[in-house]
């Protein structure tokens, strides 16, 4: 991945930062620039805003193939989380067996190494999320 | 609106075609369905071609004018335009063609489905399958095709009880109808040990739980209904249309365990053609995976949400059954040449409606539906075709 493409996601990637509709309130992770609910009304009064992350397993997959970024890391968990902010959001999920992940299962987010370019090229931290 | 009818149909052989290039099958399955046709070179008005990535597969991208120029048709200036929309593409080739002609634009038209999926490493082959799905927020944290996929299946299992055993007789079912058509990838049948003893790939979702990656392409020749019988005696009717959009993201959409794009496609398709779903005699769906072909019958309104694994495992999809689902093998065993599968599924079900499917013929079919998926539901369409014509 390109690194100005990674560099532009960071604030998100790294502290959770969403935005807020400041037409109707709703709150959106990742960022959104247009409002779903508010289509025009909401364009150019979307706020940023920091999430917790703090939630539940929706679903998960526990991945044993992976890409050329991933392929050190296998097996690990892939999840979507449901945030008690009520956004969702995928990521893996660490520190925990894979048989013992579960539906269901709280969660709160934690800052790693989510992929790298090769060898040498280019770490990538983001968002990933342990048993809470 | 006119009326628009399937007068030509042609697919090549699915598989790894090492000895093929893009060029090859593309011309291949096109000469196939203009022949079928009884159509002239000079008739043609225009060319849709569906395919989803071409500059990463074979590093060619403008492959609609590729294809036309290769076919022998540059001379005549023909429009050949791509359609792109990751695994749905064949099918909105098709429906773009469908409209060219239904709106009076053109009058004979070839849509066109390729894919050329092995020339590139197998791991490279599957980042590309998952750049259909949200690259920012999705694969970059490492969320597979096969695992957005699995999540799904899980989250199905958990809310419906579907078991893996019901995952795997979908492979099992759609192996068996493949081992009866001589241009599928996989002419074997697979025993439900084998699927359940796979290694895992996204759990629940082991090996045979995922299509392959292959190569082919299909072509399909449009023409209005009311010239139809000027080609040939047994035209087969596009019935309807229907596309839907969803939001990109698994994890945005309303319910992990329903595509809404596939029900709000099938619901526009039923509505316009004016049957319902138990007047439908095969399906040809989008069985990238086998957790999709259960969310596939059950969104298409088949069965009802949550019954489709058990509909599976009771065998109430096979062959001349309640209703006979992916008769061709499907994605799974027909084998998945991405760009040309709507196309593909089109063939078959034009094929069927014209009792022409030999050993997997399904008895007295009047109508038949496809139901071609791009990324994880972000893209759905969905054609009825009446062979009562
Ligand atoms: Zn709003």
């Amino acid at each position: 991945m390109a690194i100005p493409r990674f560099w532009r996601e960071i604030p998100s990637r790294y502290n959770l930062i969403g935005t807020e509709c400041g037409n109707c309130g709703k709150r959106y992770f990742p960022p959104r620039i247009i409002c779903p609910e508010c289509h025009r009304k909401s364009v150019g009064k979307m706020k940023d805003v920091k999430f917790q992350g703090k939630g539940e397993v929706v679903t998960y997959s526990i991945i044993h193939h992976a890409p050329k970024a991933y392929e050190m890391q296998v097996p690990y968990i892939i999840a979507i989380i449901e945030f008690e902010e009520g956004v969702r959001a995928t990521g893996q999920i660490i520190d925990c067996e894979p048989e013992d992940v579960e539906v269901g299962m709280r969660v709160e987010p934690a800052f790693r190494k989510i992929g790298e370019d090769g060898k040498s090229g280019v770490i990538y931290y983001g968002y990933k999320f342990k048993p809470a | 609106m006119r009326e628009v009818a399937v007068i030509g149909i042609g697919e090549t052989r699915f598989g790894e075609l090492w000895d093929k290039s893009f060029r090859e099958i593309g011309i291949e399955a096109g000469l196939f369905a203009i022949q079928d046709s009884k159509t002239k070179g000079e008739e043609i008005d225009a060319l849709y071609i569906g395919n989803m990535s071409a500059g990463r597969f074979i590093d060619q991208e403008h492959i609609a004018p590729l294809v036309a120029d290769y076919v022998g048709l540059a001379g005549a200036n023909l429009p050949a335009t791509r359609i792109e929309g990751a695994g749905a593409s064949g099918g909105l080739a098709l429906s773009q063609a469908y409209m060219a002609v239904a709106s009076e634009v053109h009058d004979i038209v070839v849509v066109g489905g390729a894919e050329k999926m092995t020339d590139v490493s197998e791991v490279y082959a599957q980042e590309i399958l998952a750049s259909t799905a949200d690259q920012e927020w999705e694969s970059v944290f490492g969320a597979t095709f096969a695992g957005l996929h699995a999540m799904i299946a899980r989250r199905h299992m958990h809310e419906y009880g579907t078991t893996k055993k019901q995952l795997a007789m979908v492979a099992v079912k759609n192996h068996k109808n493949a081992a009866l058509n001589p241009n599928a990838q996989y002419r074997r049948e697979l025993s439900l040990e084998t699927v359940l003893k796979a290694p895992m790939v996204a759990e629940p979702l082991g090996l045979f739980d995922c299509a392959p990656l292959s190569d082919g392409a299909a072509a399909l020749v449009l023409c209005p209904l009311d010239r139809a019988k000027e080609y040939t005696d047994n035209p087969v009717r596009i019935a309807s249309c229907g596309q839907a959009g969803d939001y990109m993201a698994l994890h945005d959409r309303k319910d992990i365990c329903t595509m809404d794009a596939t029900v709000v496609a099938a619901k526009k398709a039923f509505k316009y053609a004016g049957i319902t779903p138990k007047d439908v005699d095969l399906a040809e769906v989008h069985d990238n995976y086998t957790i999709s072909e259960i969310l596939a019958i059950e969104d298409i309104g088949f069965f009802n949400k949550g019954d489709g694994g058990k509909a599976t495992e009771d065998g109430q999809t096979a062959l001349n059954s309640e209703i006979s689902v992916n008769p061709s093998g499907g994605l799974k065993a027909r084998g998945q040449p991405v760009g040309a599968t709507g196309v593909a599924q089109a063939v078959e079900v034009v094929r069927q409606l014209r009792g022409e499917a030999g050993e997997r013929q399904v008895k007295n079919a009047r109508y038949g539906l496809t139901h071609n998926v791009g990324g994880t539901g972000a893209s759905v369409i969905v054609h009825i075709f009446d062979g009562g014509v």
